[in-house]
């Protein structure tokens, strides 16, 4: 490579990480940002405060609601493994539709939850019929 | 005698460097005296006193309906923070975090723990009941989840416990706060403040409770404390 190409090339390398989007582990971040403070650093909930979201019942069985869940907050008992939970659940109106299919791939991939990953787009088919 | 005297001499040096190298008797570490500082002016016009306060009086009512006060701590340390039932932000985060601290110390009968609700009008001794029950906490002697029932005064009694506390429509809840476990001694002074939010601060805390308990413990046999 003759050596007057040399910057060029130099400067294309440092550009490149710039082309990638931070999104890797955006869930994780997501978690740890806005759930983690209740729900626990391994959705393990607290007590009877506040349900646990690992294992999990009410993911597998309400998974087309979480997204609207998640997006509006609920106020209401909700029994999750058989215990009922009553405490207010913050919404998250900031979060795009990218940033919730992110995050709840994120808790159903992880401590023991197994459900299949989701797409974009599902959840915004969801989001859309939030009421 | 020119060989004796360099024999001696490293001796003698080593008398004289010995003492240097054995540490001074140690004196137990102790924790700082936090909070508020009450300064007195000298009689005389020289430089004022400037004297730890304890923390004040105050009267509380826990969830089993029993009257607290500072008296409830007599010669035991506790550990307080600021919470409300109903908070959505930072209080299941910085109640869980206390709760590893009361898992540590079960029935040690040497320290007590303390919530003071921010929400007095809506945590009625009903719902704080409820809440440490919820929480898995079904003594209450061990842990007091209390209020004072005037919303303004349990915000400036959480000042003197170094949490701010002020209403603020913008946080969950109504209210926004800070997360702080203030580690009060047997005196009533404050001896730690640490961010519940922060792991490395509630490591801080379990790792100088010890010193608190074992400067409490010297003073109960008559050991001179501070």
């Amino acid at each position: 490579m003759p050596l007057r190409r040399l910057p060029g090339f130099l400067l294309l390398l440092v550009l490149l990480p710039g082309c990638f989007s931070n999104n890797r582990h955006q869930g994780e971040k997501l978690y740890a940002q806005h759930c983690a403070n209740c729900h626990g650093d391994k959705g393990q909930g607290i007590g009877r405060l506040i349900p646990p979201l690992a294992g999990s019942d009410y993911l597998v069985d309400h998974r087309a609601e979480l997204a609207c869940l998640l997006r509006n907050g609920q106020n209401e008992v909700i029994v999750v493994n058989g215990i009922g939970y009553h405490n207010i659940m913050p919404g998250n109106k900031g979060l795009s539709p990218a940033q919730l299919t992110n995050l709840l791939n994120y808790i159903e991939s992880h401590w023991g939850n197994e459900a299949a990953p989701r797409t974009i787009s599902e959840v915004q088919a969801q989001m859309d019929k939030c009421h | 005698m020119t060989l004796k005297r360099l024999l001696l001499l490293p001796a003698l040096a080593g008398t004289l460097l010995a003492p240097a190298c054995t540490a001074p008797p140690k004196e137990a570490a102790q924790l700082p005296i936090l909070g508020e500082r009450d300064i007195r002016p000298r009689a005389d016009g020289g430089p004022a006193d400037t004297l730890a306060t304890p923390v004040p009086a105050f009267a509380l009512r826990d969830q089993a309906g029993q009257p607290v006060s500072n008296a409830t701590f007599a010669g035991r340390a506790y550990l307080a923070d600021f919470f409300f039932a109903t908070c959505p932000g930072i209080c299941p985060k910085l109640q869980s975090e206390m709760l590893s601290v009361f898992k540590l110390y079960p029935t040690d009968a040497r320290l007590g723990f303390l919530s003071i609700t921010i929400d007095p009008a809506h945590d009625s001794t009903a719902v704080l009941r409820d809440y440490a029950q919820r929480l898995g906490v079904p003594d209450a002697n061990r842990w007091h989840f209390a209020t004072l029932g005037d919303r303004a005064a349990t915000f400036t009694l959480a000042n003197r416990f170094l949490t701010g506390v002020m209403p603020d429509t913008q946080s969950p809840g109504g209210l926004a706060h800070n997360g702080t476990l203030a580690l009060i001694d047997d005196r009533g002074y404050i001896r730690g403040a640490y961010d519940g939010m922060n792991a490395q601060e509630v490591a801080r805390l379990k790792a100088e409770l010890p010193l608190l308990l074992a400067e409490i413990d010297a003073r109960k046999k008559g050991v001179a404390g501070r």
